[in-house]
Order: C-alpha cells, then structure tokens, then sequence
C-alpha cells in the first residue's frame, strides 16, 4: 500500500500529544492512523524497527535558500531537497530571492514541479513581497497563495517603505500569509560587514549594530499593532529585537519569530578568531555573546518560536574572496539538527520536546502547512534521529552543492537517521 | 647559541610581534638610516631579489616608500597599483597568489582597503608578504617608523605619555600604534569626537578621552591623525571649520603637554583641520623625521624579511 508504513519500537517525541515514549506510529495513505504502543501490524504492511530511535514529527526549515532557478551552481531545488532529507528535515520553506524572482505564480509552479520531481522533500514557496524584490509593487498574494506559496517576504533585504510595509501587513490579511521579514535599517547597517563591538574595533572592520536590526523591527511591529498584519521576524540576532517582540506578543500581536542555529552557537569573538573567513560572514551578522545568551533564554522561555537554517549557499569560488568582498550566508541543512541536538539539548538549555515544537510544530504552525505533529489525522511526516550516533561535520560530504560552513570539524553527538514523508522512506 | 630573535617570513601586523621583534626592527633600522646620507644612496643587500609591490588602493606617500627602501637596497622591483589589478574584480585570492606566484617573487609588498587581506594572501603564498596598510585594521611599517622616530627623539619609549587624536574609528595607523607603544612600555591614550570613535574603543588597548586637551595634557609625544571630512565621515562631522575648532592642534593648546613634546603626523596632513601651519612647521614637529625615518625602518623590514625567507644571509650593511 503506498504511503503507508509501521515505526516500530522508537521512542516518541510529539509535544503537541505531550508524548514521549516508546511507541510505534502507524502512517496509512500517506497520513497518521495510529499512534500508540504495541500497534498490531495491518498485513502487507513495510515495517522500521526504530528500537534505539528518537521518532518525532517531520522536520520543517522553514527559511532556506534553493538558489534554483538563476543560481544553479550554487544549488539546485534537487541538491538542496536533497541535503534537507538528509540533515533530518521533511519540509523546507524557500525564499523568493531567485533570479528571476519569485514575485509571479509560474515561478511557485515551477518551483513545486522541481520539488516534486526531485521527490527528496517537501517545498513550500514563499513570495516575494515587492515584485523584483524591488519595493515598489506588491506581488499578487492571491494568486501566488492559490499557486501554493505560504508565506510572503523580500528576503535577503528589507521591505524598506514603510508605505508599502502597511499596506503588505494589511493585503495578505486576506490570504492569512504571514510576511517574513529581514529587518534591517540600510542606512545604519551601511557598509558594515560584521557585528559592531570590540571585535569589530580591534579589526578596524567596518561594523553592523544591533541597532540595524532593532530600528527595524520596532517600525514594524507599530504597523503590525496599526494593521493587525501577521509578521514573522526572520534570523532574529539581538537581545533588544527579543524584548520587542516580546513585548508585541505579549500586547497580543501576531508576531512570531525565528532564531538561526549560528546565531545560537556563534559570537563575534567567533569571526575574530577565524581571521576574517569568510565562512563567518552572514546577515545578520553573528552578535555579541550578550545577544547570543538572550536568543538562547529566548528558547527556552518560549519567546522564540523557530529554528531555522537560512541556508545560504554560495560556490567555493565566491567564499574564496577576502571577508569584506565574499557574500553573505552559509549552508545549514545538513548541520542544524546535530548542532541543536549537541549543543542546545545535551547541554540543558532546552529539552528535546522543545526542540520538536521549534523545528516542527512551530514551523508548521506560522506557515499553516501540515505536520508538526503525530496525532493521528496529521500528514505522514517523520524524523529519525539517533541521539547516540557522533558526526564530525566534513563539508566534503555534504548533499548540498555548496560548502560554505564554519563549522566544519565540529564533532557532534546526535544526528538525523532518516525522514519519512507523507508514509515514504526516504534515502538521501 | 641563542635562536635569532627575527625568524618570520611576513611582517602581517604588530598584533603578532613580542616586543623583542619590534626592538630587533628598530636596531637594524639604526643602520640603515646612514644610507641615506650616502653620495650613493645604495647597498648590494637585496641584489637579485625580486619586490613586488602591489596596491589595490591609492597610496603615494607610502608606496614610494617602500620603493625607494627596496631601490636602496638593490631589490628588483614591480610595482601594481590599483588601476593594474584584477583582485577588486572579483579575481579569488587563490588565483591573485597563484599570478604572484607565478612570477617568483622574494617579497610581496600589499596595500589593501580591506582588512586582512595581506593576511590571506600570505598563506597562500610562498614569498614573504609585508602588510602596507589593511583597511582601518594595521600599518605595522608605520607604527614600526614612529617607534623609531620617538626613540631617536626621545631616547626611550617606556614611560612616555603618547596622544593619538583624530578620527580613531577609521584609522589603521592608530590600531598599530597603540600596540606597537604599549608594547614597549608606552602609556597610550586616544581621543577624538565620539562619532568618529569605534565602538568599545578601549578594547584599542588605550585610555580613551574625548577632548583635545585633556589627551594632551603632560604628553610627551602627540600624534595627530589626518581627518577626511569629504567621503562618508561627513555624518561623523559638520564641517572642517568646527573640527578644527575642538580637535586641531593649535600652539595654544600644545602649551598642555609636556616639555619638549613631540608632534607626529602619518601624513599627509591638512593644515588648519588638524594642525596648525605653526605648529606642524615648528621646532616641536618631527612630521619630516617620520619621512625620512620610514625608509629606513622599511629597509630593515625587507632586509629582515629576505633574509628569513630566502634561506640565506643577506649581506649585512
């Protein structure tokens, strides 16, 4: 029977069942049937014998770079599905900044078509919000929602008008898409190429402050409160943005927001020590350890809501120039879950539910697509994770195309052990 | 027998250098300043060795230099500058090292705007590579040349008051200098309008004030660094007028350092924005010193360098 499949014997994690013990998880017709312990086996039916397994809801990122079309040697829609199934991830959500830009419902068709052609993992477009990434003109949501797009979002830079940021928050009302945002001032982060701090001082680098972020974030969360928008606040890298967000949801706002895994693990004083590699250059920069320490408070406290990747890839060549000329980004598929699994989990700072509600529960729910959960009736999406297994990060082996990362020679404890979707196995 | 105390193939910054290296720079620089003096201003040292200099920014003042440092000491020398190289292009560091290479250089001498850029292409390369300036990040020749300026003023370092005023933020001369002079025992303050300050400006490594007068008062040595009002640094000050006015060195104003206080510039310097024609033309200003004085450090650093890298003896002096 396709999409059907018995887990058997794993230890169950699913925070939105407050479960987490031995169980087995029935998916019949690409859906969840059962879940329980001891589930009798219907015939004819593919068994895993996921004894020594974590088995939690299928992992969603929800903010990658697929660079296809227009990039297509840095990767494709193939080698980037292919590098989040194998990094323990069913889901990711991709960001319009293709060339040409996702702002048009032939551009989410396509990009659906190349997903499931590829058949490693789901994809959920977002769109652009301005067409061209411009700022001008808004996109047709409607259309783009109909064409299968989640989300709307100009990442990579700002919706910068104010203007137009209004009248986005109000428009996608309609479509209930909730419009990510990289919130950044351009004229306060100018030319700046790392955090602004001492390191930035001692480097004579030209710096990026918080306050970059900060000042953005604050204007839209006024017109969030003036228009009822829902937005979502991508790569939140300072302590400051946290407590406005905070604050906006504690005013009852619909704002969520999302912490990438560098931002969690890695400090300026990180960029220091690397000499200026370039595989330490992002956007938003990696913050000060004050920032870093309130983002992880902010897991645990439940203020943030996601983890994601905001894999970025970029070619060897491109990362092969000096720090100030190289572009921003690196690649975090194949790396997030062992990094959290490692450095955030084994080290107490959130336990392992929580780390289901950020990488699944809480992806599906602000992108309002399936999964998240293993409560009989949700979609047929499923990680393995063996928490014992130790890797030792080598971007020789990546999936991905690229191999922009800083954390190469990270040994790690905890890694994904393969991904069911919609009841399939999936090898990568 | 004691190891050299000079074993490095680059000079990349003063960051890495112990204080008995920027000692060793500063002796063999003593005996290269005669040279100079010289009917012929040349000795055979650096025969046969190829110099390239290569500058992706615009430099006059050091670039000759170096030129006339590596001429003086019978170097070949090449010299590309921004116009001639290909690296603001997008070429890779690896292909700009693998051209340099190819060319077999002794030495490569880098200017860049970017910091750490001679950095990088010193390990990739096999030649040895002297850092001209890297962004606002280091200019050890520099902070190398108004060491041994001070000292041959002053006869010591140690235990002298040293003002470093100007635009601190965006200056690579003072990130050197306040490593190169504590270093050797100096205590280093830094000044300048806040704007113009780096954040955490104390992790410099110096005290750090924000008047004028309060940087100078009882200092031995007052370094005052070029101010440019005209690009970017416009939103960091109003008008040239209104710096000279709180940050300019005025003969006035000097009155609060100590006797026989030295004036220092990296040059060039902008009469009446941050000094004073009387004051940078006066008996206190040693501007003309540092000049002459960095050809000389600058012989010492390329002899130094050759000879680590080559595997050889130079010829001494």
């Amino acid at each position: 029977m396709s999409g059907s499949l018995l887990i058997r014997g794993g230890r169950v994690v699913d925070p939105t069942q407050g479960l987490d013990s031995s169980s087995d998880v029935l998916i019949e017709g690409g859906r969840v049937t059962a879940c329980g312990p001891g589930l009798p086996a219907p015939e004819n039916m593919r068994e895993i014998d996921a004894a020594g397994l974590v088995v939690v809801p299928g992992l969603i990122d929800m903010h990658v770079h697929l660079r296809e079309p227009g990039q297509e040697y840095k990767e494709t829609i193939e080698t980037g599905t292919r590098a989040a199934a194998a990094g323990g991830f069913v889901a990711v959500a991709c960001m319009p900044n293709t060339d040409p830009v996702n702002d048009d419902p032939s551009l989410t068709e396509f990009m659906l078509k190349q997903a499931e052609r590829a058949g490693w993992a789901r994809v959920y477009p977002i769109s652009a919000v301005s067409r061209g990434l411009l700022g001008r003109e808004l996109t047709e949501f409607g259309a783009q929602r109909r064409a299968g797009a989640v989300a709307i979002s100009d990442d990579g830079r700002p919706v910068w008008s104010a203007a137009l940021m209004r009248q986005a928050l109000r428009y996608a009302r309609h479509f209930d898409l909730p419009l990510i945002q990289h919130a950044e001032e351009l004229e306060l982060s100018g030319d700046g190429v790392m955090h602004e701090g001492r390191f930035s001082t001692r480097l004579g680098v030209e710096g990026i402050p918080g306050a970059a972020d900060d000042v953005m974030v604050s204007r839209d969360l006024l017109l969030v409160a003036d228009t009822g928008g829902r937005y979502h606040l991508a790569h939140m890298s300072t302590a400051r943005s946290l407590d406005l967000i905070r604050a906006a949801k504690a005013d009852g706002h619909r704002v969520t927001c999302e912490v990438s895994a560098h931002h969690l693990l890695l400090t300026d004083e990180d960029v220091f020590d690397s000499g200026l590699d370039p595989d330490f250059k992002m956007h938003p920069p990696l913050r000060s350890v004050a920032d870093r320490d309130a983002l992880a408070r902010g897991l645990a406290d439940g203020s943030v809501d996601a983890i994601a990747s905001d894999h970025a890839p970029h070619h060897p060549d491109e990362k092969e120039l000096d720090f100030v000329a190289a572009p921003n980004g690196i690649v975090g598929l194949e790396t997030t879950l062992s990094l959290c699994l490692d450095r955030l989990v084994a080290e107490g700072v959130i336990d392992l539910a929580r780390l289901v509600d950020l990488l699944s529960t809480a992806p599906s729910r602000i992108l309002g697509v399936p999964g998240g959960s293993l409560a009989p009736g949700s979609s047929g999406d499923v990680t393995l994770i063996d928490l014992e297994r130790e890797v030792e990060v080598d971007p020789a082996t990546f999936r991905s195309r690229s191999r922009n990362t800083p954390f190469a020679g990270w040994k790690l404890r905890g890694a994904p052990a393969g991904t069911v979707v919609g009841g399939r196995v999936i090898e990568a | 027998m004691s190891e050299p105390v000079w074993q490095r193939g680059d000079l990349l910054g003063v960051a890495e250098l112990s204080r008995a290296e920027i000692l060793h720079v500063l002796d063999t620089a003593e005996s290269f300043v005669e040279v100079a003096a010289r009917p012929i201003k040349k000795v055979p040292t650096l025969r046969g060795k190829t110099v390239i200099n290569l500058f992706f920014e615009p430099s006059t003042r050091t670039s000759s230099s170096f030129e006339i440092a590596e001429k003086r000491l019978s170097a070949d020398n090449i010299n590309f500058s921004t116009s001639s190289s290909s690296l603001s292009k997008g070429e890779t560091l690896l292909d700009t090292a693998r051209n340099l290479e190819a060319m077999a250089p002794d030495l490569v001498v880098i200017r860049h705007a970017h910091p750490r850029v001679p950095h990088a292409l010193a390990e990739r390369l096999a030649s040895g590579v002297i850092n001209a300036g890297d962004g606002a990040h280091e200019h050890p020749t520099q902070a190398l040349l108004d060491a041994f300026t001070i000292r041959r003023r002053k006869g010591r370092v140690e235990g002298l008051k040293v003002a470093i005023v100007g635009d601190i933020a965006h200056s690579r001369v003072v990130r050197s200098n306040v490593l190169c002079l504590t270093k050797l025992g100096a205590d280093v303050t830094v000044a300048g309008p806040r704007p113009m300050m780096p954040e955490e400006p104390e992790s410099l490594g110096a005290r750090v004030v924000y008047s004028l007068d309060e940087a100078i008062e009882g200092a031995d040595v007052v370094m005052m660094l070029r101010v440019q009002l005209e690009r970017q640094a416009r939103a960091a000050f109003p008008s040239e007028r209104e710096y000279f006015e709180f940050f300019g060195l005025t003969a006035e104003r000097l009155h609060r350092a100590n006797d026989g206080a030295i004036i220092m510039h990296p040059g060039p310097i902008n009469r009446g924005i941050e000094i004073a024609s009387d004051v940078a033309d006066g008996p206190w200003s040693v501007i003309l010193e540092q000049v002459a004085n960095g050809v000389a450090v600058r012989m010492a650093v390329l002899y130094l360098l050759a000879g680590t890298k080559s595997g050889e003896d130079g010829a001494t002096p």
